[in-house]
């Protein structure tokens, strides 16, 4: 409560009679219009509260006369965004690569779509920037199981690999060697010791070398060929190259003779539209090894 | 009344002295215990003066004016493609055009580097010459002033503007209370809209603007700078320099003893006094106390009383001073523009001096010349062409089928030029790599490729680059990546990367 209003002496203004322990309050007086300002803000929110949602309640708020309303915005805004993509999707799931890549535009748009698309369906196992992982391929490579062309890997993430329930999927079983019989323990660790000297991994002068290429030339050869550079049409991986999706270690190696590994990828037609897949079909060719 | 007759009996007053104490009322009683913490605003009725200060506020603010007015209208021709405005911040093509300079935004520190400048040159003319800023160029003064000029047109000057608003509503009241809104309005209108010139081209967007064809965010800040010119010019005028201006505040820190001030000589002045002629001068001061000073002052201030922060040191009180001085026939400047220093050794004779050369004036003009040669430095060496390289962040490197290793790399190349050009980037230094773009790996490793980008823009690209295992040392290689352009062959540009392989 105020007591006495003195006018200080060292600077004339007057004092608002509050004092704290010998310490005296100078009355500076704000300006009229600085507290109608404030008055005005103070309506301004009150008509905003009225306009928007604003008042929280129990289970529910008040959400305004204008019903306006920051998801619905955002719902608006995103089907207003991929309106505005339905020409570039109709032109995707119409046109073959060739056409699709002579469009400069067309490319952007599939490509940095594609990365996006690819975060979120492929990510998971062949890793973010498709670097793979085991038994995942690397998708930056310059090594295809099943081919690199954009038409292969189209193809591919179509139909699937070993993709029950699709009749195009890729179809390819290596046997279980060891598991079901058809090479004893030995022999398949002859065959592990001459695979790994195609590609310079192990020693080409071991005397089970010789061993395993005699055996490998009776019965693997039918699919990774007489070099033992695969076969793209049964998805049989190159056995001379740096690049071995189970490992490269021997035991890697004795394991998969003997038991064979058989991934499976699943297929995507059905499950994402036809210009979704061309969008991942681009973006997968374009990330380093597409042919 | 009732609570008047309950205040007296509390204090112990007699019945006799009511009377007396409902005059007080207000003043002594209620005022006592709730004092009023907000002020009514006093208007300010400047009077006309003419003068020495007067001219140079007058031809300060023909020119600030113009420049302001006339500035989005010059025109500078940058060949087709390009606008034609010599000053023109486009924010929507992402450019900012000044005559034969053009910046993109990633070279937005030169507006940083200007308004440096500025508030370096403001603390410098602060320094030395005081408040001039805020009596000549600021805009909230030049506007004002403008806006006091029209108002002394229509309405006249102080003493018929002071009668007009004593008046009731009358016709002649209400046509000149119209005209000088109206007038003021058709000024902020003009503000608003050259405000708008300096980012959209100057002729369209004024076409635009009269058919009702720009956009709602032209037509909202016009509104925006027609409203806050009309309101601050017009109505909050002094308010803005004593209550929402931050620069009174701390300007001082600037200021010291051979700072000049518009000051009040009080050695002179006082005792202060009416004077009639014939009268003699001993014995007293020069300040007949006319109040000419307090009555041009546009924030309404008694000079007299001594440095203030509602002073905005315009002189307009000195003009009016002098005008009385020579009249009475007394020395002129008893306001003056003078320095503390200088006012102390006035009355004890001493000659003047003016220091120019102190701490901080060379301060201040050392940062400004620096500042300015970094930014004509900067403006000088300033490329036509920038590149910027993004190494992949996953996969850092691919190992590929014969061994070798990949890393890839997102490369932006900036055209600032206005036609499309050839440009060759290689590796340098790195005998073994090969190159290739995103998507044309048929072509084959290349030890240099041909990146083409259109005029006045970022041209991007996907670069692969392929090196042998025995060419990689380390887990992490320093690189170059160099930019010629092709039609010279001349190194443009290069940026230092890296090449990632396993430990």
């Amino acid at each position: 409560m105020p007591t006495k209003i003195e006018k200080d002496s060292l600077t004339g203004t007057e004092t608002t009679g509050h004092e704290w322990d010998g310490i005296k309050e100078l009355n500076n007086p704000l300006p009229k219009w600085w507290l109608y300002t404030f008055y005005a803000c103070v309506l301004f929110s009150v008509v905003w509260s009225v306009l928007y949602p604003s008042v929280p309640g129990i289970r529910s708020y008040f959400a305004g006369i204008t019903g306006s309303h920051q998801r619905k915005d955002v719902e608006e805004k995103l089907s207003a965004a991929a309106a505005s993509q339905a020409q570039y999707r109709d032109k995707l799931a119409n046109l073959d690569f060739a056409a699709i890549r002579n469009d400069p535009e067309l490319t952007r748009f599939a490509l940095s779509g594609g990365r996006v698309l690819f975060a979120e369906n492929c990510a998971p196992c062949h890793q973010s920037g498709g670097v793979g992982a085991k038994g995942y391929p690397n998708l930056a490579d310059d090594d295809w199981l099943w081919g690199g062309s954009i038409e292969a890997i189209h193809q591919t993430l179509r139909n699937g690999i070993r993709w029950p329930g699709n009749d195009d999927t890729r179809l390819s079983q290596m046997p279980r060697f060891l598991a079901d019989g058809m090479l004893t323990a030995p022999q398949v660790n002859a065959v592990a010791d001459y695979v790994l000297s195609l590609s310079g991994l192990g020693p080409a002068n071991l005397p089970t070398v010789a061993e395993g290429a005699k055996i490998f030339a009776e019965q693997c050869v039918a699919c990774h060929g007489e070099q033992g550079k695969g076969n793209r049409e049964l998805g049989a991986p190159n056995l001379t190259d740096k690049i071995w999706l189970y490992g490269s270690d021997k035991a890697s190696v004795v394991q998969t003779i003997a038991q064979s590994r058989n991934g499976v990828m699943p297929a995507w037609s059905g499950r994402l539209d036809p210009a979704t897949i061309k969008m991942l079909a681009l973006y997968v060719h374009a990330l380093g090894g597409g042919e | 009344m009732a609570d008047v007759n309950q205040i007296p009996s509390k204090s112990g007053l007699k019945p006799e002295a009511e009377s007396h104490a409902e005059a007080a009322h207000s003043d002594a009683v209620l005022g006592m215990f709730a004092p009023s913490l907000y002020a009514d605003h006093v208007k300010v009725y400047p009077r006309a003066v003419s003068g020495y200060f007067r001219n140079i506020k007058w031809g300060v603010l023909i020119l600030c004016l113009a420049l302001y007015y006339i500035g989005p209208w010059i025109r500078w021709d940058r060949g087709p493609n390009a606008p034609d405005q010599a000053l023109l911040l486009d924010m929507e093509g992402r450019r900012g055009y000044f005559f034969w300079i053009e910046i993109w935004p990633q070279e937005i520190y030169y507006i940083t580097g200007l308004l440096i400048l500025g508030a370096v040159a403001l603390f410098l003319a602060t320094a030395l010459f005081g408040r001039i800023w805020c009596g000549y160029t600021c805009p909230q003064t030049v506007w004002t002033d403008l806006f006091m000029l029209v108002e002394r047109w229509i309405e006249g000057d102080r003493n018929a503007r002071m009668k007009l608003d004593k008046q009731p509503l009358s016709l002649a009241k209400a046509w000149r209370k119209i005209a000088k809104h109206t007038v003021w309005l058709l000024i902020a209108a003009a503000t608003g809209g050259a405000w708008i010139m300096y980012f959209q081209d100057a002729p369209t967007v004024t076409r635009e603007m009269l058919t009702g064809q720009a956009g709602m965010g032209t037509y909202f800040f016009f509104g925006l700078f027609t409203g806050t010119t009309y309101l601050l010019a017009g109505w909050a005028r002094e308010q803005v320099c004593t209550y929402m201006c931050p620069w009174p505040r701390f300007q001082a820190a600037m200021q010291d003893e051979h700072t000049l001030a518009v000051t009040y000589q009080g050695w002179r002045g006082e005792t202060r006094g009416s004077h009639k002629a014939g009268q003699s001068w001993e014995g007293r001061g020069d300040c007949v106390d006319c109040r000419a000073c307090v009555n041009v002052c546009p924030t309404g201030i008694d000079i007299r009383d001594g440095q203030q922060l509602e002073c905005i040191g315009c002189g307009l009180c000195i003009d009016a001073c002098d005008d009385i001085m020579a009249k009475v026939d007394r020395p002129l400047r008893l306001i003056d523009f003078v320095s503390m220093e200088n006012l102390e050794r006035r009355p004890k004779k001493q000659p003047q001096i003016v220091k120019l050369i102190r701490s901080r004036t060379v301060i201040y003009s050392v940062m400004l010349v620096v500042v300015a040669a970094v930014m004509a430095a900067a403006l000088l060496l300033r490329s036509d062409v920038e590149l910027n390289v993004l190494h992949d962040r996953a996969p850092l490197f691919v190992t590929l089928s014969d061994g070798s290793l990949r890393n890839g790399y997102t490369v932006k190349v900036l055209n600032k030029r206005r036609e499309t050009v050839q440009y060759r980037l290689s590796l340098d230094g790195q005998p073994m790599a090969g190159l290739f773009l995103g998507g044309e790996r048929d072509a084959g490793l290349q030890k240099e490729l041909v990146l083409d980008v259109e005029p006045d823009s970022v041209g991007e690209f996907r670069l692969f680059v392929r090196m042998p295992r025995e060419a990689i040392k380390g887990a992490s290689m320093d690189v170059e990546l160099v930019l010629r352009d092709a039609a010279t062959g001349r190194k443009a540009t290069s940026y230092d990367t890296k090449f990632n392989g396993p430990n």
